[in-house]
């Protein structure tokens, strides 16, 4: 493996975790709303995926897809839409228990039937060989990955500056309230937001399972985690720097820990930061530095964001 | 004397709740219950601990399980007798390895430590709020789980710490508790503890008023971190004496958030319901999962189904009552027990500004 191998691994896991960054905050640009159950969003697309084992690629993936932008305007209607006028903290421990409930409604799937947790998916198994370009292996479904990631951002681009929902999403993420008084009608610009969630989930679902075709109740819930660091890092107060943040924390997970596992030691009594377990330490510590630094976020203009002073 | 107990009721009412709790079970569970419900004694220490930072100041931090994790791995560590500790845990420092405390000192051990590691950790995180905060507190969770996982030198690594004394019974567990519900208290009719719920108020006016944002939340994070320490030393000695990094990690801490979330943020009183109400649930459906008698029915839940409803149980004090059980109130006596000196109910607090 060398680095340029390693480079092109990271931007494939960037763009994944990129995919799911704007999932997140497209809805916290209309709502507010921090969605910790997004992964759950991912895991139903992936059980879909189990379920329709044999049905054909195409029909699968469409189903998955279906099944994202249900749940996700279920959540929306169930959870969010009650609490819309709650603190934040309310809003996103509700969320917690949301994602904490799917997670073992999923579980249950297997303690009731008595067997290890896990099932297997074959969709688009074909991508995960790998193409040999000069020394390097590089697995298709990294190609697929940047490609679908490329594809979905300018779609919502386009979708976002082209369009009149899209002039009405962007609206509401600048100033909700006088959006509604001009005439954006609130429940349309939010349903718009949330279905495009969960589409933009299925799809990160698709590829994380070709990448691992090992769905388990769990599927979503750390690639969320980092995302949703990604997102702050990189600046929740627009859409470009949360993507931005997003691909980051991708991009220095996979990079870094490339880096760590081939030159930090082996041993377990070895000094903490220099061997490759101590990777979330190391991003931890970076994702701190940043924090302090810029608060706003690292890809916000300075002076743009609204300035919080204590 | 009317008065003294006006001012004192929101400190006796949990204090009392925990006491009938801790009495009625310690006299009617039976021994497979015995340690959950000493458990829910202990989550009352850890989510009241919580309460000090995030209920006063306001700001959300998911960093207070760390301290936690700390205090119970040290208490653990240090009251493994020493004759037997090379023998599992060859690869510690010679100082961790080599001597063993007390169960008593142990727990003060546990304090001290969750205490200096959040002030180390406060210093630079305590300039920051909203979202910022509650990623970068996240990220201090992080680097504890990482570090006490795979660092050999300090505790066991990925492996279960075991032969832990058992010293947490009911006894050790109310006192403790209570201490933790009283030092809370003190805290939050301390001056410095008014001036911190100003802030949660109203920063900017707070500001005004010549209050140090900054030093104000350092001081209630450490002390938030002492007592999450010393509740985390409580946990480790309870039964089965023994601890592993991932019972100190996220599942501890969205369930303790939940509880404090549940029960009402901005109350004492909200921090004790939660953690004892979501506990009785958990345990009601853990036990219904083993088959359980209602009016006569046998009644046996599918495995797993436990976990299931406590998140909808929380799920739905959240929608119905997104203040919490308690909506912030502190626990108040009957308006016609009350001295004639009482003024009017003071208005119920204003949901927080940021996260």
């Amino acid at each position: 493996m060398t680095h340029v191998q390693a480079l092109i691994d990271a931007i494939g896991l960037g763009a994944v975790y990129a995919l799911i960054a704007v999932g997140i905050g497209l809805v916290f640009g209309v709502l507010r709303i921090i969605n910790f159950a997004y992964g759950q969003l991912i895991m139903i697309a992936a059980y879909m995926l189990v379920f329709t084992q044999g049905w054909g690629d195409v029909i699968a993936i469409l189903i998955a897809v279906a099944a994202a932008v249900f749940a996700s305007l279920v959540m929306d209607r169930a959870v969010f839409r009650p609490l819309r006028n709650t603190s934040p903290a309310t809003v996103l421990v509700a969320t917690f228990a949301v994602s904490y409930l799917l997670q073992n409604l999923a579980l249950l799937r297997y303690t009731y039937q008595n067997r290890p947790v896990g099932d297997s998916v074959g969709v688009l198994g074909g991508l995960n060989q790998a193409a040999d370009i000069g020394s390097l292996h590089i697995r298709w479904i990294t190609f697929v990955a940047i490609g679908t990631g490329a594809v979905a951002l300018g779609t919502i681009a386009l979708l976002l500056n082209r369009t009149s929902i899209g002039l009405q999403m962007r609206a509401a993420a600048a100033d909700f309230h006088t959006a509604r008084m001009v005439g954006v009608r609130a429940n349309t610009v939010i349903m718009a937001a949330v279905a495009i969630s969960g589409v933009l989930a299925a799809l990160s679902a698709v590829i994380l399972t070709v990448q691992s075709p090992q769905v388990t109740n769990t599927t979503g819930l750390s690639e969320t985690i980092f995302v949703l660091i990604g997102v702050v890092v990189g600046g929740m107060t627009s859409l470009v720097a949360a993507t931005l943040g997003g691909f980051l924390i991708g991009f220095a997970n996979s990079f870094l820990g490339y880096e760590l596992a081939t030159q930090g030691s082996t041993s377990q009594t070895a000094v903490p930061f220099t061997s490759g377990v101590y990777l979330p330490s190391v991003i931890f510590v970076l994702v701190i530095i940043v924090l302090l630094l810029r608060p706003d976020g690292l890809f916000v203009r300075r002076g743009r964001a609204p300035v919080e002073r204590v | 004397m009317r008065r003294t107990v006006d001012t004192l009721a929101p400190l006796l009412g949990p204090a009392l709740v925990v006491v009938l709790f801790a009495v009625i079970a310690s006299q009617t569970v039976n021994a497979a219950d015995d340690v959950k419900f000493r458990t829910a004694i202990v989550s009352v220490a850890i989510v009241v601990a919580l309460y000090v930072f995030i209920g006063n100041s306001g700001v959300l931090s998911f960093g207070q399980i760390s301290f936690v994790a700390v205090g119970g791995f040290a208490a653990g560590l240090m009251t493994v007798p020493s004759d037997v500790k090379p023998g599992v845990l060859p690869d510690l420092f010679p100082l961790l390895r080599d001597h063993s405390i007390s169960n008593a000192w142990s727990l003060v051990l546990a304090a001290a430590l969750g205490g200096v590691f959040a002030l180390v950790v406060g210093v630079p995180l305590m300039r920051l709020s909203g979202l910022a905060a509650g990623i970068a507190t996240f990220a201090v969770l992080g680097i504890t789980y990482n570090i006490l996982t795979y660092w050999t030198r300090i505790g066991p690594g990925a492996t279960t710490l075991t032969l832990i004394p058992v010293t947490t019974d009911y006894v050790q567990a109310t006192i403790g508790a209570l201490a933790v519900i009283a030092i809370a208290f003190a805290y939050q009719r301390s001056r410095w503890g008014r001036q911190l719920r100003a802030t949660r108020e109203d920063p900017a006016a707070a500001q005004a008023a010549g209050i140090d944002v900054h030093r104000q939340r350092l001081g209630a994070f450490v002390l938030s971190g002492a007592l999450s320490g010393f509740a985390g030393g409580l946990l480790v000695h309870l039964p089965p004496g023994s601890i592993t990094t991932n019972q100190v990690y996220l599942d501890l801490t969205f369930l303790t958030l939940a509880m404090l979330v549940v029960g009402g943020v901005h109350s004492l009183w909200g921090a004790v319901v939660g953690a004892l109400g979501v506990s009785l649930v958990n345990i009601l459906l853990q036990n219904g999962e083993n088959g359980i008698d209602v009016f006569g029915w046998n009644i046996t839940l599918p495995q797993g189904s436990s976990l299931v409803g406590v998140s909808i149980v929380m799920l739905a004090v959240l929608l119905l009552r997104p203040g919490g059980l308690t909506g912030g109130r502190e626990f108040g006596l009957p308006r016609s027990l009350r001295g004639r000196q009482a003024g009017p109910e003071p208005p119920a607090p204003a949901p927080e500004a940021g996260v």
